[in-house]
């Protein structure tokens, strides 16, 4: 099939679902759908149509956005707006399905929101939740919208149109400029530009080279990379085969970890169906460019995330990080020149190629163009995945678009870019989301990971555990982290314990000015940002513990708990 | 022991990629029997050219692996960053008290492996865990003993065991 029929064929599928005959009922079944009870919900929608004796198309999709809200139902009359029901249950899943399939009337006290043209009687629009307000949705466009299973939604909704235009109409040299000019940087954590690394791959002429995905993603509070792979596999396939053809590669990895079954079904089963499909394999859609890809799996390491052990994880064995250089764009995965790439850096590939990259530049903040993909986490009012344009701030992104801590209490400290980022108190709060206003402030916006902590937290049990996580997550190769990381530990107990000792804080600075001169890896050289971010903020309640032998919150008189895990 | 032998075998040359490696099918082999038997380290050593050395070397780094088979049923509790924050030292300490553990391992009656994890991937919903491999966000002490009550009630699941 040319590309031609497979989208007439994909459109005649689109409407004859959203058009045709039947309801069509999505079900937001991503990681954070499964976590609220989606399961339940789906079992009681097919029996409840059983009983009713209507037929519907019942479709588990991805992530929407309002996490706090999930399970989340999205009824579609034909021809109709979508009513998207929140919180939903086995027992209000039957009203739905009573009242709005089989009568036709919406249940409005049960609605979050509607999406569409035609507005619903005492139903908000969900474009007007404050989650929704402020979005711009580039690499999330179809996320929660459609079927993450079914290629033909995804090629409906201008899915691999990029690919083709790039292989009938670019040279790989045009589609590096359009990256160049869109100004996209690595939304991995480190905020490379990606043209550049492109340019590095596409300048060795050697006849196999590797594009890999990183979907490792072992940052608590970050679960966009997976979010992106489970709602909208396809993009990030797309992406890949850009960067493939951009770069000259002949293969490509998505690298997931193991056990996060949504999210490597999803690559998997999308991988296939391009397969199948003539978008991936010999002379992809009849032109003279071929590329192989697959997925990986990483057992459980944090460590596996980063570039070089990565490529260790594919190539099978321990997932340490190797010496640079050589650099992985001349020595990479099995010997050969590779390129890395975040999942969400890729996933924004086709809709630079499709606009151009002066439109992509045209969005954002300074040199970080584009736009931010934030996960919210914590005691927020509204938590869940969010896109917005760079240079909103963070007041805006925790009281508006968040709503603001749960109870109507204080923030007290933001933790961003993954357990290495550190924190930042509440006077940033003005920071724009910018990666040089973030590092300016001694913060990384990294991966966009925000997770919020109110007053009754103490500082120093937080600390603690992004401590306890770091020790736990050293792959051991380099001695100042792997013993670094349990001496600051030890040390952090001990103060969680009002057993500190004049001179603690001395001795963590100490330790952690080692692992930072003499670790591999950001594990080790950013794993003292913990300590060092907490210090600076919240002195005060740092020497409260040591000197005065009080916990001013009184968590640590609280449970005591700290999971004593290293690796076997 | 001979199905197990089997077993192993077609787990390692059945991988659905074509990229074959130690990794690869020691996760094969978890993700088919639930744990890593002698057997299959040294299989996996004869199908990747490796020795049993290289096989334990990965196989000892990921924690992810476990080398006696599992209980009939599995708790995964999260204590990541985001879960810390929404109270999973308490959901920890109500779950340990309803097994009847002190921390990770298995209980005496082979009925539970619980494991710690450091992310679960559902932050939004946190605290998190996983019952059988099924995500349940928003837990609470209460929920949690509820839990886990409900879970050693229920069938073991075919194909136990593995993360």
């Amino acid at each position: 099939m040319s590309f031609v029929e497979l989208a007439a064929e994909a459109d005649r599928r689109w409407k004859s679902l959203t058009e045709g005959e039947t309801p069509w009922i999505r079900v937001g079944a991503a990681l954070c759908g499964k976590a609220a009870g989606s399961d339940a919900v789906l079992v009681a929608l097919e029996s409840s149509l059983q009983r009713h004796g209507v037929a519907a198309q019942i479709s588990e999709v991805g992530c929407l956005g309002p996490c706090f809200a999930e399970p989340l139902v999205d009824v579609q009359l034909p021809g109709g707006s979508r009513v998207i029901y929140r919180d939903v249950t086995p027992e209000t899943a039957e009203e739905i399905v009573a009242s709005h399939v089989v009568l036709g009337t919406p249940v409005a006290h049960l609605a979050l929101g509607y999406i569409g043209e035609s507005s619903i009687d005492g139903i908000p629009a969900l474009s007007a939740h404050p989650m929704k307000a402020s979005e711009t949705r580039i690499a999330l466009r179809n996320a929660g919208n459609i079927d993450p299973g079914d290629i033909y939604q995804y090629i409906a909704n201008g899915g691999y149109q990029a690919l083709n235009q790039s292989l009938t109409e670019m040279t790989a040299q045009e589609m590096l400029e359009q990256v160049n000019a869109s100004g996209l940087r690595g939304r991995g954590g480190a905020a490379f530009a990606t043209g550049t690394k492109w340019n590095f791959l596409a300048g060795s002429k050697e006849p196999v080279k590797y594009v890999l995905c990183n979907c490792e993603e072992g940052d608590p509070g970050a679960f966009n990379d997976k979010g992106i792979l489970e709602s909208d596999p396809h993009t990030v396939v797309e992406g890949i085969i850009l960067a493939g053809y951009a770069t000259g590669a002949s293969n490509g990895y998505i690298f997931v970890r193991h056990g996060h079954d949504g999210p490597v079904d999803r690559a998997r089963g999308a991988v296939e169906q391009a397969y199948e499909l003539g978008l991936l394999g010999q002379n992809i859609l009849g032109s003279d460019y071929s590329f192989d890809l697959e997925v990986a799996l990483t057992g459980d390491s944090y460590v596996s995330g980063e570039e070089t052990a990565l490529m260790e994880a594919i190539e099978g064995k321990r997932s340490m990080p190797r010496y640079r250089p050589p650099f992985p764009a001349q020595v990479g995965l099995f010997g050969k020149p590779t390129n890395i790439n975040n999942v969400k850096t890729l996933a924004y590939v086709p809709e630079i190629v499709a606009k151009g990259g002066a439109w992509f530049a045209g969005i954002g903040h300074g040199r970080s163009t584009g736009t931010a993909i934030l996960c919210l986490s914590g005691p927020l009012n509204y938590t869940g995945m969010v896109e917005v344009p760079m240079g909103l701030n963070l007041n805006q992104v925790l009281y508006e678009i968040a709503g603001g801590i749960k109870g109507g209490k204080d923030l007290k400290l933001v933790q961003t870019g993954g357990p290495l980022g550190g924190v930042l108190g509440v006077d940033n709060m003005d920071l724009a989301l910018d990666f040089e206003v973030f590092r300016e402030a001694g913060a990384i916006l990294g991966s966009g990971g925000i997770i919020a902590a109110d007053e009754d937290t103490c500082i120093v049990d937080l600390t603690r555990a992004l401590i306890a996580f770091c020790q736990y997550e050293s792959c051991g190769k380099c001695f100042p982290c792997r013993m670094g990381m349990s001496h600051l530990l030890e040390v952090l107990e001990r103060i969680c314990r009002l057993e500190g000792e004049r001179g603690d804080l001395e001795l963590m600075r100490s330790v952690g000015l080692n692992m930072q001169a003499g670790s591999l890896c950001g594990h080790g050289q950013l794993g003292f940002n913990p300590v060092s971010s907490a210090i600076k903020y919240f002195g005060p309640e740092f020497d409260a513990h040591v000197l005065e032998r009080r916990c001013p919150t009184g968590a640590c008189l609280g449970v005591k708990f700290s999971p004593k895990l290293t690796r076997r | 022991m001979d199905g197990l032998k089997q077993r192993i075998t077609a787990a390692i040359h059945n991988q659905p990629q074509p990229t074959v490696t130690v990794l690869s099918s020691l996760l094969a082999v978890e993700d088919a029997i639930g744990y890593i038997p002698k057997d299959a380290v040294e299989e996996v050593a004869d199908l990747t050219g490796t020795t049993i050395n290289d096989v334990w070397a990965v196989a000892s780094f990921y924690p992810n692996f476990r080398f006696d088979p599992p209980c009939e049923h599995q708790l995964e509790l999260c204590w990541g960053p985001s879960c810390h924050l929404m109270g999973a030292m308490a959901v920890i300490a109500a779950a340990l008290d309803q097994v009847g553990v002190e921390g990770e391992g298995d209980t005496s009656d082979g009925k539970l492996s619980l494991r710690y994890n450091t992310c679960l991937g559902a932050c939004a919903q946190a605290p998190v865990i996983s019952a059988d491999h099924n995500l349940m966000g928003r837990q609470s002490p209460e929920k949690v003993r509820a839990a886990v009550t409900a879970l050693l009630a229920s069938p073991s699941p075919h194909g136990q065991g593995g993360n």
